[in-house]
């Protein structure tokens, strides 16, 4: 078996992997990023939805990629400003205003896309190859002969890390999600944090659905997401709320996307589709025998900070 | 400067306004959304009213409608109370609808209605309440945080459902549609009049609304169920086993899921059927039938009937203006939204202050 | 940084629910000063610092410094003005090391490797200082001492020129103290100014010079530390009230041949963090008797108490209940051995709030027949017993059927009393049962710990107040690194003795 498998395989399911990582990277990046201010945003699914739909019609409309892809940003951003004005300034139950906010940005996203269904992209990201390393065999196709949204995810990926490790408002953000009472006595913001840190994450969320709609796909479906925000809740858990574990764990599931390719003709269709949610519940399953350790979720994570109450 | 003082202890009488207030917010953001869309506003407001409440047939698909929604919103109600996110009622209900379409096919017409009905009923509350104890198994053994546990349940459920009608189950007597043949006609639930309105499930959604009632008011259950939503510290020290009663909340939870997939199948469709055919959303619509109604379970009777009006005033403009389907949810996410927003005014009254 | 030459609070008021915090508090600071801020628990010191700090907005009155009003509306505001504050609950990220807690904040920390940067700063004023401060240290390896030097060092940091320190000392040894106080006084030697918050009269006034007494809410007076007395201070405190104090008849001689109704032998808990809160910890109470355990706070109390109330699992060692094992039970198998638990946090454990009074009143009876009929609630019966313990603890509430949380911390500590010291439980395992109540409230819960053991209840009495503990107990043991330096009988005992054990010096193992 093992010597059948030729280069080509390998490069196009290494490709395809990375290719079903990446929004899966995007949102579990923008999630990490909100819980680690101790607001746990379950609208993924929403923002992902809304960025998809408005990344497809703007890249028509302008015929930019780039411009559909900045409109995903925003729409994704937008719709986690509801969020964070009822988790943050409301104090609303975050669950809840979560799941709300899922429902919206579907219905969004289904009223908007309605003229778009089954029309294909017409302006798509060229790919960008890097110089000598996109020569390398297997390697080089599937990793440096790419659009340039994923070289902009992994970089935000290391970024995102650095980031949460070595600077200042990487700091910041972490003590207002483990103890909000301390950075508000130490003079920050923390409602400001809090909102920053679910906006930049919705940010993320709805390049992640500008992702789906602009290459991955690439076009416009209703409920293309297909539970991939969900997905990447758990992701997020499972990541341990680390960026590079983040990292490994997208590329774990977009592995199991993949393998729907590889095994359709032996198993039931409708078997593979529920791989991932499968996989999913598992991760979270052998995730929880390490949590006892160091994973464990922010301290303050859904807990709405009331300064000045007893 | 404008501030927000704590309120010590929300009246009967606040909640309510309050929650009316909020509803109106977000009708108002829908009829604002609708602007957005192209559509006066004010018609399709006036035509989801009539298509849902002002016709009589508006008024027995609302009712139709409210079925499902009761009883899924009562378990969710029940659920909630016990701060556990089941937002696996989708699945639950599919799940519900599947077991009992194997007992339809099991029993065929071998049995007379009065006991194929009460069957089909009891292994569609086995079959939901067992979904649901998947997802509490998981949360109590393994600490699978249940809203991803259930959701994950919800779309393995549906690609499920369609293996079962695309594969084993397709019906040889359906001329290759993807349904599993007709219930024979001891299966299928009686209806009132010229509605869908199939009564049996109906009753059973009002008794499952006093009991479940009486189960969180009355009864050490309910009474332990309260003390876990409220202080699950505090549960643990007074002795409660939190184990138990959430497997329990899950198990009743999905279980009244389970009765609303029976009513689906064994009262609309007679076969089972897409998963987006036997439930359009009523597992997520009930999430807010559960909050309208403060989770009080009496409450989700009239609040299940307005959220029922509110899907069939939807299908009602979606055919008149053109609207597409998304457009509910779009709706009810902003229903939703407001409730939260609403919820703040409760424990918080507003106050201007000069700074 | 501006210095604080003075600093002024004028006619300050809050309120919470109706209930005033603080009523009309006028206060004076000077630099190179130490300001006692005195009162007993709810007199409203804390919230007046908090005012102070920018935590609360006050309703009423405004803040001067120099002379000069000024607007503090957030923490923010005060440090740019030079207030430090060093609070009683301290505000450090467990997971975070030193470094980075004091990074956080801190004006002119680089953007990058901010925590590195704070190392340096920290080494260089904990050497001017004399404080010993490992930068690299997590905060969650730290002792309670430990973690306030790490405050201290913070708001110094931060260049406070008024650090308000609140009951600094509750969390420390006596040594730790004693440094704590020499830090204080270099700090008034260069011109700073220090509010310190306490309710110990001995050391407001060996450290302090000048007194404001708070009381309820009211500033009952300012006066100088010198030649004040402690007689003086007690009854600003306390208002003219007498108080008639609970104590015990003298050490019952024949407790010690009655059965044991808690025996703990060889017992290992571990702490949240995985590690070794309670080590190898054996001792047996007798029926009828009133154990002390006294001890700085974080030597294994809290997981003692957890491990013998079934919420904390036993790591090793035996338990027994009336001769029944009773190590690996959960919290309802031991309940129904008949131990009781008064818990620590009364509000995080003991009730929930937003359950009715009477609700909270059966909250841990279990399935008890006088409140449960089979499955089903006996309503009537529940309001019966929540209004029979609201009138036998006096407690203020509208009705039985009142939202628990509007109640005041104070009456729910009673309502948890009244529940957990029904009839004639076999253990009653008390932790901190005084802690934050009046002194009215705090005897009427001593003389019921004490009319219990004469009703032949085994009592565990876990608190920091010496004063308490002494008064109370048979025996007193002193608990110091998960387990009891010594357990003595209570006669006689010499408190310096008592605080060197505390703090923990060795001395021969007394008897068990």
């Amino acid at each position: 078996m093992e010597k059948s498998v030729s280069p080509d395989l390998l490069t196009d399911t290494l490709t395809r992997t990375l290719a079903a990582g990446t929004p899966l990277l995007l949102g579990t990046l923008g999630e990490i990023c909100a819980e680690r201010g101790g607001v746990i945003n379950l609208g993924v699914e929403g923002m992902m939805a809304a960025g998809a739909v408005a990344g497809f019609g703007t890249a028509m409309a302008t015929g930019s990629p780039w411009a559909g892809l900045a409109a995903a940003i925003a729409a994704g951003a937008g719709l986690a400003l509801v969020h964070a004005c009822l988790s943050v300034t409301l104090k609303a139950n975050q669950i809840v205003s979560g799941i709300a906010l899922t429902m919206l940005g579907l219905g969004l996203s289904g009223v908007w896309g309605k003229p778009f269904v089954g029309t294909p992209l017409s302006a798509r990201f060229t790919s960008v190859e890097i110089p000598l390393l996109s020569d390398l065999p297997v390697l080089g196709p599937a990793l440096f002969q790419r659009d340039p949204v994923f070289y902009l995810t992994v970089a935000l990926a290391a970024g995102l890390a650095f980031f949460l490790r070595s600077t200042r408002w990487g700091l910041i953000l972490s003590t207002v999600g483990e103890n909000p009472l301390a950075a508000d006595s130490a003079g920050i913001p923390v409602s400001l944090v809090r909102y920053s840190a679910v906006v930049f994450g919705g940010a993320l969320a709805g390049m992640a659905g500008g992702y789906l709609s602009l290459v991955y796909v690439p076009s416009w479906i209703e409920g293309m997401t297909a539970g991939r925000g969900w997905i990447i809740i758990g992701l997020t858990i499972f990541a341990g709320w680390e960026p590079w574990k983040a990292v490994l764990g997208s590329l774990l599931f977009g592995g199991i996307d993949v393998t729907q390719y590889l095994f359709q003709a032996a198993v039931p269709p409708n078997f593979l589709k529920s791989l991932p949610y499968a996989a999913t519940l598992l991760a979270l399953m052998t995730g929880s025998k390490n949590a006892s350790g160091t994973a464990a979720p922010p301290a303050a994570l859904a807990v709405p900070y009331r300064p000045g109450e007893r | 400067m404008l501030e927000f003082i704590p309120r010590p202890a929300p009246s009967a009488a606040a909640r309510v306004r309050t929650t009316l207030g909020a509803l109106l917010a977000g009708l108002g953001l829908a009829a604002l959304a609708f602007l957005f869309m192209g559509v006066d506003p004010v018609k399709a407001l006036a035509s989801i009213l009539a298509g849902s409440f002002l016709s009589p047939y508006g008024l027995g698909e609302t009712v139709t409608k409210a079925i499902p929604l009761i009883l899924a919103g009562i378990g969710l109600s029940l659920a909630f109370t016990g701060r556990l996110w089941n937002i696996g009622a989708e699945g639950q209900l599919l799940a519900g609808a599947t077991a009992a379409t194997a007992a339809a096919l099991l029993i065929k017409d071998s049995l007379p209605s009065f006991l194929t009905i009460p069957l089909l009923f009891a292994a569609g509350g086995v079959g939901g309440a067992a979904l649901a104890l998947l997802a509490g198994w998981l949360k109590t053994r393994w600490r699978v945080n249940e809203v991803i546990a259930t959701l994950m349940l919800n779309y393995i459920c549906a690609e499920f459902v369609q293996y079962l009608i695309y594969g084993p189950w397709k019906g040889p007597t359906q001329s290759g549609f993807p349904y599993t043949d007709n219930f024979a006609a001891s299966a299928v639930l009686p209806v009132l009049g010229a509605t869908r309105i199939h009564w049996p499930t109906l009753l059973l959604a009002l008794a499952a609304a006093v009991g479940a009632w009486v189960l969180l008011n009355r009864t050490r259950f309910g009474f332990e169920l309260r003390a876990m939503g409220g202080n699950p510290d505090a549960a643990a020290y007074a002795g409660m086993d939190s184990s138990r009663t959430t497997l329990v909340v899950l198990a009743l939870s999905g279980g009244l899921a389970g009765l609303a997939g029976v009513g689906e199948v064994a009262g609309i469709h007679q076969h089972l059927t897409y998963p987006w055919a036997v439930s359009s959303g009523y597992g997520y619509a009930a999430i807010i039938v559960a909050w309208v109604a403060a989770l009080n379970p009496l409450l989700a009777v009239p609040s299940g009937l307005f959220l029922g009006g509110i899907m069939v005033g939807g299908d009602a403009i979606q055919i008149s203006m053109g609207l597409p389907a998304a457009a509910i949810s779009l709706f009810n996410g902003l229903l939703l939204l407001s409730l939260m927003a609403g919820e703040f005014f409760l424990t918080y009254r507003p106050r201007w202050r000069r700074a | 940084m501006p210095r604080i030459e003075s600093l002024e609070l004028r006619g300050i008021s809050k309120e919470f629910n109706g209930v005033f915090a603080n009523e009309d508090i006028s206060l004076m600071v000077r630099s190179g000063s130490v300001l006692a801020l005195l009162g007993e628990n709810g007199a409203g010191k804390t919230t007046l610092m908090n005012i102070l700090y920018g935590l609360y907005a006050p309703d009423q009155g405004e803040i001067l410094i120099n002379g000069r009003p000024v607007r503090v509306t957030g923490p923010a505001d005060a440090i740019r003005l030079g207030i430090g504050m060093v609070h009683q609950h301290f505000m450090l990220v467990p997971r975070h090391t030193v470094a980075e807690n004091a990074a956080l904040g801190l004006e002119g920390a680089p953007f990058l490797r901010p925590a590195a940067w704070a190392a340096g700063r920290i080494r260089e004023f904990s050497d001017r200082y004399g404080m010993a401060v490992r930068p690299e240290a997590p905060v969650w390896q730290l002792s309670a001492g430990e973690q306030q030097k790490v405050e201290i060092v913070k708001a110094l940091l931060k260049g406070a020129e008024l650090l308000i320190l609140d009951e600094p000392t509750s969390v420390l040894t006596d040594d730790e103290a004693s440094e704590l106080f020499a830090v204080i006084r270099r700090m008034t030697g260069e011109g700073k100014s220090v509010i310190f918050i306490s309710h110990k009269l001995d050391e407001v006034l060996a450290v302090s010079s000048s007194v404001a007494v708070l009381r309820k809410g009211r500033l009952a007076a300012t006066l100088p530390s010198k030649g004040a007395s402690k007689a003086e201070l007690a009854r600003l405190m306390t208002g003219q009230r007498e108080i008639t104090a609970a104590s015990r008849p003298p050490a019952s001689s024949h407790a010690a041949s009655r059965p044991a109704a808690l025996e703990v032998s060889s017992l290992s808990v571990r702490s949240d963090l995985g590690l070794p809160a309670v080590r190898s910890l054996s001792f047996s109470l007798a029926a009828g008797e009133i154990i002390g355990v006294a001890g700085v706070s974080g030597n294994g109390q809290r997981e003692l108490a957890e491990a013998l109330t079934g919420l904390r699992p036993v790591e090793a060692g035996t338990v027994t209940v009336a001769g029944a094992p009773a190590a690996r039970l959960s919290p309802r198998g031991l309940r129904d051995l008949g131990v009781r638990h008064i818990p620590e946090e009364r509000v995080r454990l003991g009730v929930v709030s937003a359950m009715s009074v009477a609700d909270n009143s059966v909250l841990s009876c279990g399935g008890d027949p006088r409140f449960f009929r089979g499955w089903f609630l006996d309503g009537a019966a529940i309001r019966r017993h929540a209004e029979e313990i609201i009138d036998c603890y006096g407690i203020k509430t509208p009705s039985a059927d009142s939202r628990t949380g509007n109640l005041s911390g104070g009456n729910i500590q009673k309502l948890i009393l009244g529940r957990e010291t029904e009839g004639t439980p076999s253990v009653i395992i008390a932790s901190h049962p005084t802690y934050g109540l009046d002194i009215g409230a705090a005897e009427f819960v001593r003389s019921r710990l004490i009319a219990k053991a004469a009703e032949g209840s085994a009592v565990l009495l876990i608190s920091e107040e010496l004063e308490e503990v002494l008064r109370l107990s048979d025996r007193v043991a002193v608990m110091y690194e998960g387990s009891f330096a010594a357990v003595l009988a209570n006669e006689g005992l010499d408190r310096a003795r008592l605080m060197l054990l505390m703090a923990g010096s060795k001395e021969a193992p007394g008897r068990a």
